[in-house]
């Protein structure tokens, strides 16, 4: 019987299946970072255990840590203790740690990938919803709650129901101007916050298998945003060539084996989805949310939408999201006054983006309304930009680099929007109060977030 | 936190609102406590105090007329971040059940873990029930677990819930999974060398 890749990977790794209930699924990679795991390790400590399989655990502190004078201890004592905790459990119980300044250190969806411990075929898990990112390399890879981080902690599995199947196809050419992160939030616009609970996505079309490796990370990593379990795409060259020589990769006669596994796992023809969608890639403009779901998603030149007028919890938080980001039904966002931008995050902080968002501002100049923080997502993305002469060709143009983190994605550190600022973000989630309390949001790719900066207003970045 | 649950008979706190997200119910800054408990304090924080920290009386946690156990709310409830402090501060300000036609997925797994029941009902089991609170703040509801059944009091309308026998199981006996997964570790070894 054909079986779709998700199902591959999933049959291949469960250890039991509980009758008329979840499976007890095998974990090949745990990424940790210091946010959802300290009550986990604690856990274990009250139940007296070690780790399980301390080899597939990897720690990376991310969402608190400053994003300036990182060779200072951290001010806010409460941040500091939760980094420190997370040193100190990876020491305790014998798991690798990347710590602040540590050249592998930076956000844990970034470092995955790019250090080869992301790999095709695998299961990967981190008490983080965007966990999904992994999936571009045709990993089963899904966030989960810190109860979850304990059991594979203890077991080196979880106990999860198997969910449903979705095959999103976009066909055709993506215009010029536009990018994978406009991609995703048109899906994710098209389907609602809340469309795809429930399944784990395939993204396979002809615009798909044309993104590069990084800009499929950018299009599994907001897979959550429409209420996804996860999202992935089918292994080809373009995986593994990127996987290929990569520290953690395997290597030699291992490599070979496990490119002829990994050819394996794509969809078989005459698979059969839960679900299929297909959109056409040429319908897609640059992408701007207007409210405070990533789902409230509109082309750039679009106008505000009216509320529903069929349901009325929803006019309700409709009408709640316009009024808390100003807008108006039926108005145009372009030119509105921009007072930050935000290039970075697990979405958006890798260095096809910081190179995408120098090819916008090469040769112009910040705009003086604007105060503009760009956070490479790890240590190795900041090597690559200097090594690349960006970090020149932003400074030129008046930007400063700041030092990897999580940073204003969540503002878990001083990286706070201040209350009713508007911010255009590269990052995932336009929240009330995501970026700080009172923060405005709104979601965008590396290109229009640099036109923004530029121009000091929401501009569609093919007009500039 | 750990406890078994059975049947449930309360007055209940409408957030009659769609797509409430993780970062609503415990927003990021208040995530770095590292032990579980004291999260009830910031439930729904910038929902239910101003800037300078005063209750905003129009939230319903700070109307006295509101209160029980049982939390009902719109559609797509616990979106968003995985983050389990949002479990844990349901559970923390004494909620047991939360009542929606629909939940994200990590979120009601993460409820399940913290011995929060998730009742998923129909879209017109809520509406009748966002109308009955609102006609009567005392309305009160009946969860039973080993039925698999919500009452809604004022009606008398009842549903069947879904959950899996095996998560039923946990709750009702108050055990979790990792007891569960240490029970299955020899299992576990056995895969890991079939593998090789």
């Amino acid at each position: 019987m054909p079986k779709t890749l998700f199902d591959k990977i999933w049959d291949a790794h469960v250890v039991n299946h509980i009758p008329d209930g979840p499976d007890q699924l095998y974990i090949d990679r745990h990424y940790c970072h210091e946010v959802t795991s300290p009550q986990a390790f604690e856990g274990l400590r009250k139940r007296g255990l070690k780790i399980f399989r301390p080899e597939r655990t990897f720690c990376s502190p991310d969402h608190n840590i400053p994003t300036i004078g990182q060779d200072k201890p951290i001010s806010d004592p409460v941040s500091r203790h939760q980094v420190d905790t997370l040193r100190q459990n990876a020491a305790d119980f014998g798991v690798t740690y990347f710590g602040i300044g540590h050249p592998k250190n930076g956000i844990i969806h970034v470092i995955g990938p790019e250090n080869g411990l992301t790999l095709p075929g695998a299961t990967i898990v981190c008490g983080d919803s965007h966990t999904s990112t992994h999936g571009a390399v045709g990993a089963v890879a899904f966030g989960i709650g810190t109860s979850e981080v304990e059991m594979v902690l203890a077991s080196q599995c979880i106990i999860q129901n198997k969910p449903k199947t979705m095959r999103i196809n976009v066909e055709g050419r993506l215009r010029p101007g536009v990018t994978a992160k406009d991609i995703a939030l048109y899906i994710i616009a098209r389907m609602s916050t809340g469309g795809a609970t429930g399944y784990f996505v395939e993204y396979a079309g002809e615009a798909i298998r044309n993104l590069s490796m990084e800009e499929r990370l950018t299009v599994c990593n907001l897979s959550i945003e429409m209420g996804a379990r996860g999202g992935m795409i089918a292994p080809d060259e373009t995986t593994f060539e990127y996987v290929k020589g990569k520290e953690y990769a395997p290597k030699g006669e291992e490599w070979d084996k496990a490119v002829a596994y990994w050819r394996t796992l794509p969809s078989d023809p005459g698979a059969s989805f839960d679900r299929e969608v297909t959109f056409q890639a040429e319908d897609i403009d640059p992408r701007i949310t207007f409210g405070t779901n990533p789902g409230m998603g509109i082309g750039i030149d679009e106008t505000v939408p009216t509320p529903p007028a069929d349901d009325e919890q929803g006019r309700i938080s409709f009408r709640k999201a316009l009024e808390y980001m100003g807008f108006k039904s039926g108005e145009k966002l372009i030119g509105k006054k921009v007072d930050y931008v935000f290039l970075g995050s697990c979405t958006n902080g890798r260095i096809e983006d910081f190179r995408a968002f120098a090819s916008v501002v090469k040769g112009r100049k910040k705009h003086p309304g604007v105060t503009a923080w760009l956070v490479p997502g790890s240590w190795n993305v900041d090597r690559q930009i200097r090594e690349e002469g960006i970090d020149k060709i932003l400074e030129e143009a008046g930007f400063e680099l700041r030092q990897p983190g999580c940073s204003a994605c969540l503002a878990m550190n001083d990286d706070k929007i201040p209350s009713g600022k508007l911010a255009i973000s590269t990052s995932n989630r336009n929240f009330e109060g995501r970026q700080g309390p009172g923060a405005r949001t709104i979601l965008a790719g590396p290109l229009t977030a640099a036109a923004a900066a530029v121009t000091g207003e929401i501009t569609d970045p093919r007009t500039v | 936190m750990k406890e078994k649950f059975s049947t449930i008979t309360s007055t209940c706190v409408p957030l009659p609102m769609e797509n409430v997200d993780t970062d609503q119910i415990i927003p990021a800054r208040f995530l770095k406590a590292t032990s579980r408990e004291g999260f009830g304090d910031n439930l729904f924080r910038d929902w239910r105090y101003d800037k300078a920290g005063n209750p905003r009386p129009d939230f319903v946690l700070n109307n006295p007329a509101y209160s029980g156990c049982i939390l009902v709310a719109g559609k797509n409830f616990g979106s968003g971040s995985s983050r389990e402090h949002a479990a844990w501060a349901i559970h923390d300000y004494g909620f047991r059940v939360v009542i929606s036609s629909f939940f994200a997925d990590i979120h009601k797994q993460n409820e399940l873990n913290c011995f929060v029941l998730p009742v998923t009902v129909s879209e017109e089991f809520l509406a009748e029930l966002f109308a009955s609170i609102a006609a009567d703040n005392r309305t009160e509801v009946r969860v039973d677990l080993p039925s698999q059944t919500v009452t809604n009091l004022a009606t008398g309308r009842t549903e069947k819930f879904d959950i899996n026998p095996y998560k039923k199981q946990c709750l009702s006996e108050g055990l979790d999974d990792v007891e569960y997964l240490l029970s299955r570790r020899s299992d576990t070894e056995a895969w890991e060398s079939s593998r090789k």
